[in-house]
C-alpha cells in the first residue's frame, strides 16, 4: 500500500515537470498571442488577448492556470489551423493505439520464442546466425525499414497499400480499421514496420536473460533434483526470465508510441505522431504542450502498471521479507 | 571458500590468456570485418571532399541533363557517375560520401559531449550520493522514461524556436548535437553512478580513503580508470545510436537542411522519388547507414561481451 | 556388500584455447551406506568439482573420464543424461553451498517439493503434499504445514538449507553429495545442519560425501575423510586417524596451520616446506616507521568507544511513515590501549564490522562518542582535520580480492599514503621506503613493478598490510583479515600481524567470527551478539570461565578438533602421540 502511494506520488511529480516544462515552452517560445491571432490583428485585439489568457499575471498563477486546464482536457487552440488541441488529439488516437498493438504483439509473438531458441541452442550456427539478424534489426532505423518495404511491396510487388489507413469505420468516438479487410491490407506494413525493432531488442534481452538464469544456482539444483531438461528450462528457468520482460515490455509500449512518429510519417498515417511531427516542424507549440503531457501521462500510468502487475508476479515483493525465525 | 576458488581459477586463466581482449578480437572474424568497415567508412568520410568524383554543392558543376541516370551498372548508366543521378543530375555516391561524412560529424560530437557530461554526472552523483544524486537521478529517470526520439523531437522544437536560423550548417549540427546528447548523458550518468558505487563500496576505495586523500584525487586516480571498460562500451554503443537518431531526425525533415544533407537528409529527399522509379536515390544511402550503424554495433555487442568476464 | 559408489581414476578435464586443465586427476573413492565421508581441500583441490562429476553436471567444455564408476555395483554412465536424470533427485541427491540461491524464487517450497516428489515417486497431488509436509517436518521446520506455502525467501538463511536439505531427501536417496553446505551459515546453524545431517545419514543408511574446506566441519560429522590437493588425493583414511596421525607431509601441514581453540601458541604453526618469512627485527628508535610516534605500552586507552550506536534504515517511508529502521550497533562501549590487541567476535548481524567501519571514520556514528589518542572522532566533521588521526589509524580489510587498486603497480599503491602525508623528503626515499615495506611484509623488490592481480590472495592481503603501514600507524583496525584465505595461508598472515604488531607496538581491533583464531591473536575479546555487547574479558579468562551464557554457546558450538591433533609442539615430525577420537 504504502508503495503504491509512493509511486502515485513519484507519478505526479513526474507529470508536474511534464506541465512545468510544456508550460514554459507554450509561454516563451514564440509569442502565444502572435501565434493564437491572425497577422494584421490589432493592438488593441493583442492586448484583448493578453488579458483573456492572463499573460500579465504571475507566473505561478499562470502555471497554476495551465495545470488546470491541462487536468481538464484543455490545451488552447492549435497555432496552424485555429483548432482545438485536445480535439485534434483524441481523434488521431485510435489510429495510433491501433497501430501500436498490432505491432507489440507481433514484436512479443515472434520475440520472445525466438530469444527462448537461441538462447537454449546457442552453440548451434542457426543462433549465431540469428544473433546477427537481429543485430541488423537494431541497426536498421525504423524509416529504412518502412522505405524499403514499401519499396518491394508496393511499388515493386504492388501487393500492398503504402500510405493511409484504408476504410474505416466509426464506433462512437473510435475510428477503427480493424473491421475491414482494406484496413487490414494497409496496416500490415506499417505494423511490421514498427514492430521490427522491437523484435530484434526482445528477442536479444530475453536470450541474454535466459542464458543469466540458466547460469544461476537454482537450475542447477534443478537439474541435480532430477528434473527433466524441459520442465527446468520452461517451468523455471523461463519464468524467472520473463520477469524483467515485463518491465522492458511496458515501456516499450510507450517507445512504441513515439516511434509511431516515424512510421506514420513514412506511411502516413494519420495519427498523433504525424500530427506532433507537423507540430514541430512547424512550431506549433499548443500542440507540442499537450502531445508531451498526453504522451508523459500514458508513461507515468504505463509505469505505475508495470510497477503493480510486478509486485503481483513477484512473490519476494508480494509478501514480506525473510519471515519466521531461525 | 568456492568463490575463492572460481577466482583463483579465473585468474590463472587470465595469466594464461595472456592479452584476452585482443585475442578473442582476432578470432573473431565478424567482428574484425566489421571493424574494419566501420574505419573504412570513417576514413571514408574524412577524406570525403578529395575523393568524391564529384561536389554536389557545387551548383554550376551540377547539370539537369544529367539527372535521373540509373547507376552505371545497369544499362542506361554513365561510368561518370558510380551510384547514379538524383533528380537534379547530382552524383549519388559522391552526396553520400559527404553525407557520411555530416552523419558521422554529428554523431562522434554528441558521443564525446554526452560521455563527458555523462561520466562526470555520475562519479560525483554515484560517490557522494545524498540530494544531489537523488535530484541528478530522478532527472534521469524522467529522460530515461521517454524515449530517445521523442525527446530529441521535442530538445530539436525547442532549440528550433529559440535560435534564429536552422537553415545554417553550423545551427542544424548544434540543434541536432544537442537534441542526442540530451539523451545520451544519462546513460553514461547512470551507468557510471552504477559503477562508482560499486567501486566506492570495494576496499581499495576505502583504503584511499583512510589515507586522507581528497574525493577529487579518489574518483580521479582510483575510481575512473576502473569503470572505464563499460564507459567505452557505452561510448560505441551510442554511436551507433547517435548515427542513427540523426538520420531519423533528419529524415523527419527537422535535421540537416537539403543543401548540407546527411544520410538522413538524402533517404528524405529520395523518399519523395520512390514511386518515380530511381530508386536508387533512396536504396544506396539507406544501405550506407545500415552498414555503417551495423558494423559500429557489432564492434559494440563484441566489446561489451569482451569486457565483461562474467558472460560465457 | 558392494560399495554404493566406487570411483576408479576419475578426471575432469576442462578443454581451453591454451591446453587443458585437470581439475580433478585419476581419483580413486570409495563410499559404504550409512557413511559420511569428508572431502577436504584448500581453493583448487577440485574437491567440489568431485561432486558435480558424479552428478553428472559437468557441463562442456569439461569433459569427464573415468576407468569405471559404479553406483551400487551398477556401473554409471555419465554421458547417458536420461539415466542420470532418472539417478539424480531419486537415488542420488544434492546440497549445495547457498541457500539463498538454490531455491526457485518464484515457487512456494510445497511446490518445488511436491513437483520433484510426484516426479520421481509418480504419486498424486494429495499424497505428494502430505510427504511433503513430513519431510519439511523432519529437517526440522517449525509448524510445516503452514510454512509449506511459503516462498523461499520468507525463510532465514540455515531454514532455507533445511528446504534444501528436504529437496535433496525427496525421495530416499541412497547417496547425498553435500558441497559446502554449511559455508554460508554461521556457526549456530552450522551446528544444526550438521547435526541434522548426520543423523539423518544414520537414520536411513544413506552415504554421504561432505565436500568442505573446514577441517572443524570434518572433525565434527566425517567417518572418513579424503584430503585433495590439486585435483590429486593426498590421503584418505579414518577421520580420526588422518586428523590424529596425518602420514603426509601434505595432511600434516593442513592440520597444523589450523588456529587451535584450546589453548594459545607463540606463532601459527606453518606447513612444511613453506619458509615462516619473520620480518627482520628493527630499532624503533632509528627505523623510519618508528619515528614522529611516541609508543610506550601503557594503560592510557589509545581508542576509547563509549555508547555506540548505529541504525540501517531498511525501508524508507514519506516522511518518516512507514519507515523501518534495524539497530546495527547499540551502545557499545569498549577500550583498547597502546599496544593491546582486542578482538570483536560475533555471528553475521552481530555489528562487528559496523563498528570496524565506525571507528576508521568510514561510517558516521547516530549516537555516542568514538576518541582516538584524544581526538573525537565523532565530533570532527571536517575531513582535514580527521588528517592525523586518518595517518595513526589504519585498516586492514576482508577481501584481498577488492582491496587493491587493480589499474596501479604495488609501487604506486604502497607509495601514495607516503607521498600523501608527506613522510619522505623525496622521491628517491619514498622508493627506498616502498621495498622496505615490502620487505617487512616478506615481498621481494620486484613485487613494486607488478600489478595486484599477478598476486595470489595471501601475497594480496601482504601488499594491503604493507600500504598500511605505509603511514606510520599506532593503531590497526584488522576487519576479518584472513577469512577469505585458504589455512596455511591464514597461518602465515596471521603470524606476520602478530609479529608486526609485537615489533612495533601497534594497537589492534581484531574483527573476526573465527573464535580459535582470535584465541590466537588477542590479549582481550569483546562478544557481540545483534548489536549488543555481551561479554569483555581477558582472552584467557573468555575461553576458560565464559560468564555470558552466549559466549557459553559459542564455544560449545564451535566445530573443533583439538581432541584428534597431535599436540602442536610436535606436530611438525608427526611423532608424539595424540588423544584419538572416540
Amino acid at each position: 500500500m504504502i508503495f503504491l502511494l509512493r509511486r502515485l506520488a513519484q507519478g505526479a511529480l513526474v507529470m508536474l515537470v511534464v506541465a512545468l516544462v510544456a508550460f514554459l515552452m507554450f509561454r516563451f517560445m514564440g509569442d502565444p498571442v502572435r501565434g493564437m491571432l491572425r497577422e494584421d490583428a490589432t493592438l488593441q485585439e493583442q492586448q484583448e488577448l493578453r488579458d483573456r489568457l492572463g499573460l500579465d499575471r504571475p507566473l505561478v498563477v499562470q502555471f497554476a492556470k495551465f495545470v488546470g486546464g491541462a487536468l481538464q482536457g484543455e490545451f488552447g487552440v492549435s497555432w496552424r489551423n485555429q483548432q482545438p488541441v485536445m480535439e485534434l488529439i483524441l481523434d488521431r488516437l485510435p489510429a495510433t493505439i491501433e497501430l501500436v498493438v498490432v505491432a507489440m504483439i507481433i514484436a512479443l509473438l515472434l520475440g520472445v520464442p525466438l530469444g527462448v531458441w537461441s538462447a537454449l541452442n546457442r552453440h548451434r550456427p542457426q543462433a549465431s546466425l540469428l544473433q546477427t539478424v537481429s543485430l541488423i534489426g537494431i541497426s536498421t532505423p525504423t524509416f529504412v525499414t518502412g522505405i524499403l518495404l514499401i519499396l518491394v511491396f508496393a511499388v515493386i510487388l504492388g501487393w500492398l497499400p503504402s500510405f493511409g489507413r484504408g476504410e474505416t469505420v466509426e464506433i462512437g468516438f473510435w475510428r477503427t480499421g480493424y473491421l475491414t479487410a482494406s484496413g487490414w491490407k494497409a496496416l500490415i506494413l506499417p505494423a511490421c514496420t514498427l514492430a521490427l525493432y522491437q523484435l530484434a531488442l526482445f528477442m536479444r534481452l530475453v536470450r541474454a536473460e535466459m542464458l543469466d538464469v540458466m547460469r544461476q544456482d537454482f537450475v542447477r539444483f534443478a537439474r541435480a533434483r532430477g528434473l527433466p531438461t524441459r520442465l527446468v528450462r520452461f517451468r523455471h528457468a523461463l519464468r524467472n526470465a520473463l520477469m524483467p520482460l515485463v518491465t522492458i515490455a511496458g515501456m516499450q509500449v510507450g517507445s512504441l508510441i513515439a516511434f509511431a512518429i516515424v512510421t506514420e510519417t513514412v506511411f502516413q498515417w494519420p495519427g498523433m505522431g504525424f500530427l506532433f511531427l507537423q507540430a514541430v516542424q512547424f512550431v506549433d507549440i499548443p500542440v507540442m504542450a499537450a502531445y508531451l503531457v498526453f504522451i508523459g501521462f500514458i508513461f507515468v500510468v504505463l509505469n505505475i502498471a508495470v510497477d503493480v502487475l510486478y509486485t503481483l508476479i513477484d512473490p519476494r515483493l508480494r509478501t514480506g521479507g525473510a519471515g519466521a525465525g531461525r | 571458500m568456492q568463490d575463492a576458488e572460481a577466482r583463483s581459477l579465473g585468474r590463472i586463466a587470465r595469466l594464461r590468456a595472456g592479452n584476452d581482449v585482443l585475442d578473442s578480437f582476432l578470432s573473431t572474424p565478424r567482428v574484425v570485418i566489421a571493424a574494419a568497415v566501420a574505419l573504412l567508412m570513417i576514413l571514408t568520410a574524412v577524406l570525403a571532399p578529395l575523393i568524391a568524383p564529384h561536389d554536389p554543392f557545387d551548383m554550376a558543376a551540377i547539370s539537369l541533363l544529367d539527372s535521373e541516370l540509373p547507376p552505371a551498372f545497369l544499362e542506361g548508366g554513365d561510368a561518370r557517375f558510380l551510384l547514379g543521378t538524383d533528380s537534379q543530375g547530382r552524383d549519388v555516391f559522391s552526396a553520400i560520401l559527404h553525407g557520411l561524412r555530416i552523419s558521422l560529424m554529428v554523431g562522434v560530437v554528441a558521443v564525446l559531449l554526452s560521455m563527458a557530461l555523462g561520466v562526470t554526472v555520475g562519479l560525483v552523483s554515484g560517490y557522494f550520493g545524498g540530494f544531489v544524486d537523488s535530484v541528478l537521478m530522478r532527472l534521469a529517470d524522467v529522460i530515461l522514461s521517454f524515449p530517445t526520439i521523442l525527446i530529441a523531437l521535442l530538445v530539436n522544437g525547442i532549440l528550433r524556436g529559440v535560435l534564429p536560423s536552422t537553415q545554417a550548417t553550423a545551427t542544424a549540427v548544434l540543434v541536432l548535437v544537442l537534441s542526442i546528447a540530451v539523451n545520451e548523458w544519462v546513460q553514461y550518468a547512470r551507468t557510471v553512478r552504477g559503477s562508482t558505487m560499486v567501486e566506492k563500496g570495494k576496499e581499495y576505495v576505502k583504503a584511499a580513503r583512510l589515507t586522507g586523500l581528497p574525493p577529487r584525487t579518489i574518483l580521479r586516480r582510483h575510481v575512473l580508470p576502473n569503470i572505464l571498460s563499460p564507459v567505452l562500451v557505452l561510448a560505441t554503443i551510442n554511436l551507433a545510436l547517435a548515427i542513427l537518431t540523426e538520420a531519423t531526425l533528419s529524415f523527419l525533415g527537422v535535421g540537416m537542411p537539403p543543401t548540407q544533407p546527411s544520410l538522413g537528409t538524402l533517404i528524405n529527399t529520395g523518399n519523395e522519388f520512390l514511386f518515380s522509379g530511381i530508386w536508387w536515390v533512396v536504396v544506396f544511402p539507406a544501405l550506407t547507414l545500415v552498414v555503417l550503424v551495423l558494423s559500429v554495433n557489432i564492434v559494440g555487442d563484441w566489446l561489451r561481451d569482451a569486457l565483461n568476464p562474467h558472460l560465457r | 556388500m558392494a560399495s554404493l559408489l566406487e570411483i576408479r581414476g576419475l578426471s575432469v578435464l576442462f578443454e581451453g584455447k591454451r591446453g587443458r586443465v585437470a581439475a580433478v586427476e585419476d581419483l580413486d573413492l570409495d563410499l559404504e551406506p550409512g557413511e559420511i565421508l569428508g572431502l577436504v581441500g584448500e581453493s583448487g583441490a577440485g574437491k567440489s568439482t568431485v561432486g558435480n562429476a558424479v552428478m553428472g553436471l559437468i557441463d562442456p567444455p569439461g569433459r569427464v573420464e573415468a576407468r569405471s564408476l559404479r553406483f551400487k555395483g551398477e556401473p554409471l554412465d555419465l554421458a547417458d543424461e536420461a539415466a542420470m536424470m532418472r539417478l539424480r533427485g531419486r537415488r542420488i541427491g544434492m546440497i549445495f553451498q547457498d541457500p539463498l540461491t538454490s531455491l526457485d524464487p518464484l515457487f512456494t517450497v510445497g511446490d518445488q517439493l511436491v513437483e520433484t516428489i510426484r516426479l520421481h515417486l509418480g504419486i498424486d497431488e494429495k499424497a505428494a503434499r502430505a510427504r511433503a509436509v513430513e519431510l519439511l517436518g523432519s529437517v526440522g521446520i517449525p509448524d510445516p504445514e503452514a510454512r509449506i506455502a511459503s516462498y523461499p525467501h520468507q525463510f532465514s538463511g540455515g531454514m532455507r538449507q533445511r528446504v534444501v536439505i528436504a529437496l535433496a531427501l525427496a525421495c530416499e536417496p541412497d547417496l547425498v553429495i553435500a558441497d559446502e553446505p554449511t559455508t554460508a551459515l554461521d556457526v549456530s546453524v552450522q551446528a544444526q545442519i550438521l547435526e541434522l545431517i548426520r543423523d539423518l545419514t544414520k537414520a536411513r543408511g544413506m552415504g554421504v560425501i561432505l565436500v568442505t574446506h573446514d577441517m572443524g566441519v570434518i572433525a565434527e560429522v566425517t567417518d572418513r575423510v579424503a584430503v585433495m590437493y590439486r585435483g590429486r588425493l593426498v590421503e584418505e583414511g579414518p577421520t580420526a586417524r588422518v586428523l590424529g596421525r596425518p602420514r603426509e607431509p601434505y595432511t600434516k601441514g593442513l592440520i597444523a596451520s589450523v588456529p587451535r581453540a584450546d589453548r594459545r601458541l607463540h606463532r601459527f604453526p606453518q606447513p612444511p616446506g613453506q619458509a615462516d618469512a619473520a620480518p627482520k627485527a628493527i630499532d624503533l628508535g632509528s627505523h623510519w616507521l618508528g619515528a614522529g610516534t611516541r609508543r610506550e605500552r601503557s594503560d592510557v586507552p589509545v581508542l576509547e568507544v563509549e555508547g555506540l550506536t548505529r541504525d540501517f534504515v531498511l525501508r524508507r517511508g514519506i516522511l518518516g511513515i512507514g519507515e523501518k529502521r534495524f539497530r546495527a550497533v547499540d551502545d557499545v562501549a569498549f577500550a583498547v590501549r597502546e599496544g593491546e590487541v582486542v578482538g570483536l567476535v560475533g555471528e553475521s548481524g552481530s555489528g562487528k564490522s559496523t563498528i570496524a567501519q565506525m571507528v576508521v571514520g568510514l561510517l558516521r556514528a547516530d549516537a555516542g562518542r568514538i576518541r582516538f589518542a584524544g581526538t573525537d572522532i565523532t565530533a570532527t566533521r571536517r575531513e582535514r582535520d580527521l588528517l592525523p588521526v586518518r595517518r595513526e589509524l589504519q585498516m586492514i580489510f576482508q577481501d584481498p580480492y577488492s582491496s587493491l587498486n587493480p589499474r596501479l603497480r604495488v609501487r604506486e599503491i604502497v607509495a601514495e599514503p607516503i607521498r600523501f602525508h608527506r613522510l619522505a623528503s623525496g622521491e628517491r626515499e619514498i622508493q627506498g621506503l616502498v621495498l622496505e615495506l615490502l620487505a617487512q611484509v616478506g615481498l621481494g623488490p620486484e613485487a613494486a613493478r607488478r600489478y595486484p592481480h599477478e598476486f595470489s590472495g595471501g601475497q594480496r592481503q601482504r601488499i594491503s598490510i604493507a600500504r598500511a603501514l605505509a603511514t606510520r600507524p599506532r593503531f590497526l583496525v584488522c576487519d576479518e583479515p584472513t577469512s577469505a584465505l585458504d589455512v596455511s595461508i591464514q597461518a602465515q598472515i596471521l603470524n606476520l600481524l602478530k609479529d608486526l604488531q609485537e615489533t612495533l607496538g601497534l594497537g589492534m581491533l581484531f574483527i573476526s567470527h573465527d573464535l580459535p583464531v582470535v584465541r590466537q591473536m588477542c590479549d582481550r575479546v569483546a562478544v557481540l551478539k545483534q548489536g549488543r555487547l555481551c561479554e569483555l574479558a581477558s582472552t584467557e579468562e573468555l575461553f576458560e570461565n565464559p560468564q555470558h551464557p552466549y559466549t557459553s554457546e559459542l564455544l560449545a558450538l564451535m566445530p573443533r578438533l583439538d581432541g584428534l591433533a597431535p599436540a602442536p609442539a610436535g606436530a611438525l615430525d608427526g611423532s608424539s602421540e595424540a588423544n584419538v577420537y572416540g
